[in-house]
């Protein structure tokens, strides 16, 4: 793409620009915001990933992979502040989901393992992982102060706190699985998958396109899967203290 | 000279605050084996924050609570609780069936309960067996104070902590729960602590009764205290209450 049809595609910016204009939505601030911290952002990261992928070098294949854990930890953890160390918490759920995931992708050798596919996979893997995690975390403090007189009913009944929280958990970890799981049912006949796109537009054969696309479906779903319910299991227990009684300032 | 009873629990100078604000203060007293001591008093003077203590749903913040002269802390908060069973004033129901509600504190053991026993405990609190399969989302608020009873009745502890659980009923009700009630405590030897705020019953039902107010025991003795009470705030909160 030549400079000049990159700087065209400013078209898509000024569409939003005008029609919040026009329609007083009061988003021209935002949208603005959005566009510059999009060019900045994916500028910067195409010459890290240039100097990382011509380097070659495990240390920082490592470095960006932490990069993205930590950022997405710190967007992940706004939504459970009522849930004590869920920094630790979000972070320790994207790295089992990460090394899992890995160890399975480069444990049976399914992609080489170069920077070049180790980086945007974990991309795809810890980017997925947040979101679900967000969702959860979303749902979960949701479910909890809704319920709370269930969670004190089966406390006063006599149940444990994972007892008093299962059903609480068992929706939140639906829920924030379902996106997932109904975007892939309509995959190919709604959407085509963004990564497959790119390869096609960059003149890649559409049977590998899709090949590729199955192996980053397949690892959405299994993040999906592991994010939620690691959380989920890491999260509870810290609204109860070790006298199983439901700590008031958490609900 | 009035007969000594051994204490089901017994209360040494216990407090409860949350941040500043004192919700009990400075409790002192028992409730004997195998009676019934009603808690009356208005709104707000913290009767359910001490059945939830009792219950060990909340701690103290000082003080002691001894169930069967053994230290609260001392037991395992799961066999505390099914020891020490609480029927919850908004008697929240779970999602499901009034049979898979009844079943529940057993579920929560992993065990199951028998249809027979489910008709047996429905049939206690004046239901019959065709509410077994009814949706517990579809009771009227009377019908789910009742189950809520039974469901209590399933773990057969040997003290019941009662919130309220009349407040939603209809007379021939509320006398149908008031007359199963004493057959527990008769038939069962149950320790019964019944919050009401209806003081005809706490007079005919209850053996003994608190009066609390602004979190303090204003007056406690044999229920009959409330037909001629001696402290002036009792006098007039009873007064207020009757008229």
């Amino acid at each position: 793409m030549s400079y000049l049809a990159l700087s065209l595609t400013l078209i898509f910016v000024l569409i939003p620009l005008i029609l919040s204009k026009t329609l007083n939505l009061g988003l021209e601030k935002d949208t603005f915001i959005a566009t510059v911290r999009s060019i900045i952002q994916l500028l910067a990261v195409g010459y890290v990933l240039k100097f990382v992928f011509d380097s070659e070098h495990l240390i920082y294949i490592f470095l960006m992979i932490a990069l993205m854990i930590g950022t997405a930890t710190l967007n992940a953890r706004k939504k459970g502040k009522s849930i004590d160390g869920i920094t630790w918490k979000i972070a320790f759920t994207l790295l089992t989901v990460e090394v899992l995931t890995q160890g399975i992708i480069l444990g049976f050798q399914i992609v080489p393992a170069t920077a070049q596919y180790i980086i945007p996979i974990s991309g795809m893997i810890i980017g997925n992982s947040m979101v679900l995690s967000i969702l959860f975390l979303n749902r979960f403090t949701a479910e909890m102060s809704a319920h709370r007189d269930q969670v004190e009913l089966i406390l006063s009944l006599g149940g444990t706190p994972k007892q008093a929280t299962h059903h609480q958990l068992i929706s939140a970890i639906k829920a924030s699985m379902i996106p997932t799981i109904e975007s892939q049912k309509t995959i190919g006949l709604v959407q085509l998958p963004g990564m497959m796109s790119g390869q096609i537009i960059a003149g890649a054969d559409p049977i590998q396109a899709v090949q590729f696309q199955l192996l980053i479906v397949f690892i959405l779903l299994t993040t999906a899967a592991m994010s939620s319910i690691f959380l989920g299991f890491l999260s509870y227990p810290t609204l109860f203290n070790d006298r199983m009684q439901m700590l008031k300032e958490k609900f | 000279m009035e007969k000594v009873y051994e204490p089901a629990i017994h209360l040494n100078h216990v407090d409860f605050q949350i941040g500043d604000s004192k919700i009990i203060q400075n409790i002192t007293g028992s409730f004997p084996k195998g009676k019934i001591t009603t808690l009356v008093g208005p709104s707000g003077a913290g009767k359910t924050t001490l059945l939830k203590m009792c219950n060990g749903l909340i701690s103290p913040t000082a003080g002691e609570i001894f169930i069967h002269n053994e230290l609260i802390s001392t037991y395992n908060p799961v066999d505390l609780r099914r020891n020490v069973g609480m029927a919850l004033q908004s008697a929240p129901m779970i999602k499901g069936t009034v049979y898979e509600n009844l079943e529940l504190p057993l579920k929560l053991q992993n065990k199951k309960l028998a249809e027979t026993g489910a008709i047996s405990y429905l049939g206690d609190v004046g239901l019959d067996r065709s509410f077994l399969n009814k949706n517990a989302v579809d009771l009227s608020g009377g019908q789910r104070q009742k189950v809520s009873i039974a469901r209590t009745l399933v773990n057969q502890s040997e003290i019941l902590l009662l919130d309220e659980i009349t407040s939603a009923l209809d007379r021939a009700s509320v006398k149908e729960i008031e007359e199963l009630i004493v057959k527990i405590n008769n038939k069962y030897n149950v320790t019964m602590i019944w919050i009401t705020h209806n003081l005809e019953q706490a007079l005919k039902i209850g053996h003994y009764t608190w009066v609390l107010m602004k979190g303090e025991v204003i007056e406690t003795g044999e229920s009959k205290l409330l037909e001629n009470p001696q402290n002036e705030l009792v006098k007039r909160f009873v007064q207020g209450v009757m008229e």
